[in-house]
């Protein structure tokens, strides 16, 4: 660890760190889903591989935020045994797969995000959370190139891909709000050197996106003011199913191992 | 989409290393060459197999008939002479 930190400042930071580890778990989550169901093998491997990055960089973060918080829990005990309140993911990460349109439009809108943010994260104050920032954005950048590009082919494609692009994106949209919305927690994590500044990373992103939706011929869906608040332990009905699969078998069998 | 036969067929070609020629590891589908590149990073390069990776679609390929190989390669067989195997290699050169 890079500073040694307050009591106070500590637990903010692990609550910060478990917001980024969160957010990767219940995606990469979302996509194993996938695994065995993709549109063709090909993409089902693709989807796996995103997958297994995001687990990846959850592993990194709740381990870190683990050490932070120096109760002794490790990476396991914080992915497998906190309850969907405890949880600090954006909620759009929780939102069904649905048909390939809806995975790949909440796929770049949160690509598109983790990049902006992991590449202004190389740069903070905290040593550990630089060097995983560095790791998780060269995979991002990855994710990035592949799913911004399967939304320009389905919405400059067909009718109907451009009809079902646009309608996942007119439904997801609303949850990047919370994205970009700073609370205490963001802003004291900007102002200490930690995190960027969620302003910043809300301009970059937005400037891509509208890049990515014009060369995909998507129309920019209206803003509302729409608020989720999962950052802050407060979910849709959605990730109480994804915790029951993903924890019953670590519940089932405390401690089990292959 | 909805038919995948009429996803075109690449080729797959991966360099393992600096220094070493591309080679020819196996084929998938994909609709456009973009995605031929991502399809095959993410499916021949997922164990550090490779540092540089080429995609072909594989009906710009030009393949000899299988039919027609005794013209093409039978007349190969009876020319030894044409494998440096007749010079003695001095002891000083070490490199070959």
């Amino acid at each position: 660890m890079s500073t040694a930190l307050a009591t106070d400042s500590s637990s903010d930071l692990f609550r910060y760190v478990l917001r980024l580890g969160d957010l990767s778990l219940i995606l990469g989550q979302r996509l194993g889903e996938l695994v065995g169901h993709g549109p063709a093998l090909e993409e089902d491997l693709g989807l796996a591989n995103i997958a297994l990055d995001l687990v990846g960089q959850a592993r990194l973060l709740l381990t870190y935020a683990g050490e932070i918080e120096g109760a002794g829990r490790d990476e396991d005990t914080l992915a497998f045994l906190r309850d969907h309140r405890d949880y600090f993911n954006a909620v759009l990460v929780e939102q069904p797969n649905g048909d390939f349109a809806h995975t790949i439009v909440r796929q770049v809108l949160i690509d598109a995000f983790q990049q902006e943010l992991y590449s202004r994260t190389l740069g903070s104050n905290d040593e550990r959370l630089a060097a995983i920032a560095a790791k998780a954005e060269k995979e991002t950048r990855y994710h990035l190139r592949y799913s911004s590009g399967w939304l320009v082919r389905l919405g400059d494609g067909t009718e109907e891909s451009h009809q079902r692009a646009q309608a996942a994106l007119n439904l997801l949209w609303p949850y990047t709000v919370e994205l970009f919305s700073a609370d205490a927690l963001d802003i004291q994590m900007a102002e200490a050197g930690i995190a960027p500044a969620l302003a910043d990373v809300q301009q970059a992103w937005s400037l891509r996106m509208n890049d990515i939706l014009a060369e995909a011929t998507l129309t920019h869906p209206p803003e509302r003011p729409f608020h989720w608040y999962g950052k802050r332990g407060e979910h849709s009905e959605h990730l109480g199913y994804i915790l029951a699969e993903m924890q019953s078998m670590s519940r089932t069998y405390p401690g089990a191992r292959w | 989409m909805h038919d995948k036969q009429a996803w075109p067929l690449y080729e797959v070609f991966v360099r393992a290393r600096g220094g070493l020629d591309h080679k020819h590891v196996g084929s998938l589908h994909a609709v456009d060459a973009r995605m031929a590149l991502e399809h095959a990073r993410d499916l021949y390069t997922r164990r550090q197999e490779g540092v540089s990776i080429w995609v072909v679609a594989s009906k710009d390929i030009t393949a000899s008939d299988p039919s027609e190989s005794e013209s093409l390669f039978e007349p190969a067989r009876d020319k030894i002479y044409r494998h440096p195997t007749f010079y003695d290699i001095p002891d000083e050169v070490k490199t070959l």
